[in-house]
């Protein structure tokens, strides 16, 4: 469904991915880990167009994507839950939804999908009229997930969702994922918690200072060694 | 049931503004005809910068820049051809523009679209810059404005300046802009475009994210503020009858931004307000910058003192309540959590 090919991003001198190769299927939940530094959000942002590919080439559904601006990406059905949530704080919950989704213009469809935002998230039904910046941390990261959801995507690509969250919230987050997974959303998980995104994952990347290391199953890498003592703590 | 009840307090107010200016211009002098003039333009001055700097997040000082191209188009347009031949004594006018006289209307608007225009070539590379960058680059903008004018002796006559330029503005030009100001803005805002502007204040990487052409928008915001300066500055010059370069420095741009703090960015309602006590203040504060005798002291006029009262509302205004005088605090507001 989504393809990077070879993927190079520099910033400035410094170079961040070094060809990375990606497939994602429809349905999957396809997790990208790795340590601080490795590459990994530049990899969501430069599928986005975020940030300029230095080299490759990114494919959807065989429509060549590279050069494409994100507005256009995003219009045609990739939503990016971004790192650290950044929700619009001084508009309400409501508001904020309303923006995800800015690039459609069925109202019909958009109200629907309001409701069925808030058939997901009841909380933030109950706080439609509260301004996003006073929501809790776990309230925001659901806003933030309602609010890529209402650009009605094909692909999802959260970046690290449950960054800064307590372990209690870190679970409603995965469960969250999960229901999304239900629904037939198709996702591009990146996470440095390690563990709970290869127990979800269809399939997983490994990525170390901007090259592709290991890539399977997410069962499979957790048995896997070199995971295992990189980025479970499990000792030898 | 909302939208209406909206509906009829706009309506209400409407009346009330025409039937205060109606007795005003009844009953008034000159002198307070006058400040009633000035706070329907800085109305509409604070509203215009209130949209690039308050809604859309933008930090632009280029306000007295926008309002200098405003000001000497009305002038040069509605001149008389006589007035003009009396002006341009040290050199003659371009000659495309010596036999020129419109109407207030056309010369207005001729000169809030040549301010966006402007708008749009200035803003076009400088609004890639965010926060003190954009500040300094719209701040020199001004300046620049403002010495081109000073040397641009048969097009502006220069350091000189107009004189003679026909009093057409009144009560009804300066409000009726503003009540138009006021409404497409508040229209804007309701709207699309309105949504994007406070994404992009609010985060430019998530308004991105979202699929929001944040250079169209930005463009879009800035154009449309320039727009209303512009005309503002029109305003200001048919107001006068007499302007030069050296009116539109940089304290012109810090009065506006005064207006639009203590309004509250992004505050529609308030921008009105403030714009008024402003106006008012400014001229009732007089008093401070003159001699005072207190009978067995006397104390010696400092020329501005007035702003220094402004300076200290300021501090206080950014101190306390950083969200303008009117910000009501919610009950369900309790916290505010910024990340």
């Amino acid at each position: 469904m989504l393809e990077v090919i070879d993927l190079h991003v520099n910033y400035g001198g410094i170079t961040a991915l070094r060809g990375i190769n990606l497939t994602i299927e429809e349905n999957q939940i396809v997790t990208l880990i790795g340590a601080n530094g490795a590459g990994k959000s530049s990899t969501l942002r430069a599928i986005m167009g975020l940030v300029a590919k230095s080299n490759g080439k990114v494919l959807y559904k065989g429509e060549d994507f590279t050069n494409l601006p994100t507005k256009d990406i995003v219009a045609r059905g990739i939503a990016m839950v971004p790192e650290g949530r950044r929700v619009f704080a001084d508009l309400t919950v409501e508001e904020n939804l309303i923006l995800g989704a800015y690039t459609r213009s069925d109202q019909k469809a958009i109200a629907n999908d309001i409701k069925s935002v808030y058939d997901t998230f009841p909380r933030l039904k109950e706080r439609s009229w509260q301004k996003a910046g006073t929501l809790s941390g776990g309230e925001q990261q659901m806003l933030a997930v309602g609010r890529a959801l209402m650009v009605n995507p094909k692909i999802l690509m959260m970046d690290e969702p449950s960054l800064g969250l307590a372990p209690l919230l870190v679970k409603d987050i995965f469960d969250i994922i999960n229901i999304l997974r239900e629904r037939g959303n198709t996702i591009l998980l990146v996470e440095q918690n390690a563990r709970k995104a290869l127990e979800i994952a269809d399939y997983a990347y490994v990525l170390e200072t901007g090259q592709l290391v290991l890539e399977g199953p997410g069962k499979t890498l957790l048995e896997d060694q070199r995971v295992q003592e990189a980025y479970l703590g499990v000792a030898r | 049931m909302r939208e209406k009840s909206k509906t009829h307090v706009t309506l209400i107010i409407l009346v009330l503004t025409i039937l205060g200016l109606f007795l005003a211009n009844r009953y008034l002098d000159a002198y307070k005809i006058r400040i009633i003039n000035l706070s329907g333009i800085y109305v509409t001055l604070g509203l215009s910068m209130n949209l690039i700097n308050g809604m859309t997040g933008m930090f632009s000082l280029g306000h007295a820049g926008f309002m200098a191209i405003g000001a000497y188009t009305v002038g040069i347009l509605t001149m008389p051809v006589s007035m003009k031949q009396m002006n341009f004594f040290m050199q003659p006018i371009v000659p495309f523009l010596a036999n020129v006289e419109w109407g207030f209307l056309p010369a207005l608007l001729a000169a809030g679209l040549i301010a966006a225009l402007f708008g749009v070539l200035i803003g076009a590379p400088v609004l890639r810059l965010t926060d003190d960058y954009l500040a300094i680059a719209t701040l020199g903008f001004a300046e620049i404005i403002r010495v081109v004018f000073t040397n641009t002796q048969s097009l502006t006559n220069g350091a000189l300046g107009l004189k003679g330029i026909p009093n057409y503005t009144n009560t009804w030009w300066s409000w009726g802009v503003a009540l138009v100001t006021m409404w497409f803005i508040s229209f804007l805002m309701k709207g699309t475009y309105g949504k994007a502007f406070l994404a992009i204040r609010e985060d430019e990487v998530a308004a991105r994210a979202m699929g929001i052409n944040l250079f169209k928008h930005k463009v879009m915001s800035f154009s449309f503020g320039c727009f209303f300066a512009g005309v503002a500055g029109g305003l200001m010059a048919a107001l006068l009858g007499t302007i030069d370069p050296n009116m539109f420095r940089i304290t012109l741009t810090f009065n506006i931004l005064l207006i639009v703090v203590l309004g509250g960015l992004g505050k529609i309602g308030g921008t009105v307000i403030a714009a008024v006590v402003v106006t008012v203040m400014m001229e009732a504060l007089r008093f401070l910058d003159e001699s005072i005798d207190l009978g067995l002291v006397q104390i010696k006029g400092i020329p501005g003192m007035r702003m220094v009262v402004f300076s200290i509302i300021l501090i206080f205004v950014v101190i306390v309540r950083e969200k303008g005088f009117l910000k009501r605090t919610k009950g369900r507001e309790l916290t505010y959590v910024k990340n």
